[in-house]
């Protein structure tokens, strides 16, 4: 029928699909009950997963439900025999509801830190052994040998009685300490031995290329200078209290070939200050190895040859001492004073004599003040003489009518070397006088050797006529104590402040000039020019006071103003020795020594004795 | 009678002037060496038939004021090899016929 047909009701909804689901609520009866059941059958908890995945919407959900659930049958399996022989297992884990979005579960762990076992262990703690044995009688024997102990420190203690002592005794009663002390010793001093071979070593490290230069270098230029010399600088002595004060001294031990003693005083009139005597040796040049030190300016120091630990020393003062290497004070052993006959004026130098007839060791000392004094060390003490006095020729009129006599002013002095009581001193006039120890009031030769003070005078070590003299006037001369005319004049341009001879031959000597400069002369080779003429030190102003060849090594030192000494190395053509014909072996020795020196004096003085 | 008398006397004499503390050997400090030696002493008296409780005693007070850990051998006659720290050594003789040792290793 065409017509519109009346519906009653019509309902809003429209069911487009219906399905009857079979999901029951957990928590309703059916499903509790269905809960347990699923948990005691063996794999059960799978198989409930399961179920819940499978209600899951989603199509990747389902593929993975669908491989969880292909896996969990095999995994159920297993598990199935491995639970059944358990009690009931556990409740299946809540597992984590998926959802209908893409759930990735991503994990992440931190940074995995490696357990490393680290250690550490401290120094053991310092043991000792110790053992012995004990029996009734070593302890009966110890206590015998206490009593007898205690017994005479009483007896010692009653013949100085002393209350306090006493007191403390009783008090004590009996019980005493034993004897036996565990010296405490300071580390320190413990390794001062070792310490000073450490020192050594580093500087011989230090300075180990001048330590083969000074042992092995020759300077091979000296064959092509047939008559020209060098000097090669070695090491320099310094230190620092001493940069200040001029180098007044300076001698070798003669025991010890690398042991030198330099006295530091100065030289100026108004600037007097005090004084030192450092020792260096040449193993550690970086640090003296004994340091006095003094009031007074040292003017002068020598070496004693038949007890090379002790040191006579001149002060500007006019005082002498004896320092001692043995003994451990920077004092001096032995000192002089005003009782006891100091001069009273510097005193320029000091020399050893050999021991007298009681084996008591004795020094003279020159002065400003014209006495030369015989100092005797007798039992401990400075005993002193006067042995001459320099009297200058003339008189002076003194007031009232007096005469006076002048004593003239003596500024250096040598003896002989085989003669015993044969001395020359140089004296601030000019003057060279020729002594004898036995002649006190009397001089047995003048020399009118220069213009101004003699610095120093020195006899040949081989010839026993010979001696060289230097003075302020710019001059050295060489003498032959015959005669009262210089051999040889050496004309330096410069005020000369110290000559020597070389210890290894009898031509061969080296002068220092204030200006800073060494000269090396050898009468065999050249009669009339130095060999080697070198600046020595390097500073301006700075003037060499001392020179002097080690007995032993060709070297020598030299020391200026500044407290700088200065070591050098001669080179080969400074310690020439003289060729004989070829063939014939070079004759080493004094004798030969002498007849060259006899030589050349024989062409210098033939002219004059003829003339 | 006489003679066992003077022997007597002897004996006591010689009692009395053997039981001072006698110090054979120690490498420790004065003020702790003192008071070891006198701790040992009073242990010695306090035990005088018992050398293990004497022993024990000073052990343990050695233990206490100078820390561990000491050992301590008293006796009459015995010979020892020992290793000791350094400055914690005391072996002395008492009472004319004792020798006790003291020392501290760890």
């Amino acid at each position: 029928e065409r017509e519109y047909k009346l519906v009653d009701y019509l309902d809003q909804t429209v069911i487009h699909f219906s399905l009857n689901g079979n999901l029951i609520p957990k928590d309703s009866d059916e499903g509790r009950r269905q809960s347990i059941r699923s948990i005691t059958e063996a794999g059960s908890h799978w198989c409930v997963f399961s179920q819940a995945a499978g209600e899951g919407e989603g199509e990747e959900e389902e593929e993975g439900a669908g491989d969880e659930a292909a896996e969990e049958p095999e995994a159920a399996e297993a598990a199935e025999p491995a639970e059944a022989e358990e009690p009931p297992p556990p409740k299946g884990p809540e597992k984590k509801l998926q959802n209908q979005f893409n759930f990735i579960e991503r994990a992440s762990t931190t940074p995995f830190n490696p357990l490393r076992e680290r250690g550490c262990q401290s120094e053991p703690i310092p043991s000792l052994n110790f053992s012995d044995t004990v029996r009734q009688w070593d302890i009966y024997d110890a206590y015998v040998e206490e009593l007898q102990r205690m017994e005479k420190a009483k007896e010692k203690e009653k013949s100085k009685p002393q209350a306090v002592k006493k007191e403390e005794e009783e008090k004590r009663g009996a019980r005493k300490l034993s004897h036996v002390e565990v010296q405490y010793v300071d580390p320190i001093t413990r390794v001062a031995k070792a310490a000073k071979i450490a020192e050594r070593m580093v500087t011989l490290n230090t300075f180990d290329d001048i330590a083969q230069d000074f042992k092995y270098f020759e300077d091979a230029s000296d064959e092509f200078r047939a008559q020209q010399g060098t000097l090669l600088p070695l090491w320099n002595f310094q230190y620092e209290k001493t940069k200040k004060l001029a180098v007044t001294a300076i001698s070798w031990n003669p025991k010890y070939k690398d042991l030198f003693a330099v006295g530091y005083g100065s030289y100026d009139f108004m600037k007097q200050g005090h004084g030192m005597v450092l020792l260096y040796t040449l193993k550690n040049p970086s640090f003296p190895e004994y340091i006095f030190s003094s009031n007074s300016g040292v003017m002068c120091l020598d070496f004693n040859s038949e007890h090379p630990h002790l040191m006579a020393v001149g002060f500007y003062d006019g005082n002498v001492a004896i320092y001692s290497l043995r003994k451990e004070t920077s004092q001096p052993s032995y000192k002089s004073s005003a009782q006891s006959g100091k001069h009273s004026g510097p005193v320029w130098q000091v020399k050893w004599q050999k021991d007298d007839m009681d084996n008591n060791s004795n020094f003279f000392s020159v002065s400003s003040d014209g006495r030369i004094v015989s100092w005797t060390l007798v039992k401990n003490e400075l005993v002193h003489m006067d042995v001459i006095k320099l009297s200058a020729e003339g008189t002076m009129q003194g007031p009232e009518g007096l005469q006076l006599q002048t004593l003239g002013c003596g500024t250096s002095f040598d003896f002989h070397k085989k003669i015993d009581y044969l001395f020359l001193v140089g004296t601030e006039e000019g003057k060279i006088y020729k002594c004898s120890k036995n002649y006190s009031r009397q001089f047995l030769d003048v020399f009118e050797a220069h213009h101004m003070a003699v610095d120093t005078v020195s006899w040949n070590p081989f010839h026993l006529k010979v001696f060289i003299s230097c003075s302020s006037d710019w001059t050295v001369k060489i003498w032959d104590h015959t005669i009262k005319t210089p051999m040889f004049v050496y004309d330096l341009s410069c005020a000369v402040g110290d000559v020597a001879w070389s210890p290894y031959s009898s031509t061969v000597f080296a002068a220092v000039t204030i200006d800073g400069k060494a000269h090396v002369f050898d009468l065999n080779i050249n009669k009339h020019e130095a060999l080697c003429t070198q600046l020595v030190v390097t500073r301006k102003k700075n003037k060499t006071t001392h020179i002097q060849f080690n007995p032993f090594f060709p070297i020598i030192i030299v020391g200026d103003e500044r407290g700088l000494v200065t070591s050098l190395k001669l080179s080969p053509n400074l310690r020439k020795m003289p060729k004989e014909k070829k063939g014939q072996e070079v004759k080493k020795g004094p004798e030969v020594e002498m007849a060259k020196l006899e030589k050349l004096l024989s062409l210098v003085r033939e002219p004059k004795d003829k003339a | 009678m006489e003679e066992t008398e003077e022997e007597k006397k002897d004996e006591a004499d010689y009692k009395r002037l053997h039981s001072f503390p006698l110090i054979r050997h120690s490498d420790m400090p004065e003020e702790m060496r003192v008071e070891t030696m006198e701790l040992c002493v009073t242990a010695c008296e306090k035990f005088a038939t018992n050398n293990e409780s004497a022993a024990k005693m000073i052990k343990e007070t050695m233990d206490k004021k100078f820390g561990s850990s000491w050992h301590v051998v008293i006796g009459e006659g015995f010979g020892f090899e020992i290793t000791h720290e350094v400055k914690n050594l005391l072996y002395m003789f008492f009472g004319g016929n004792l020798a006790v040792c003291v020392w501290k290793c760890s």
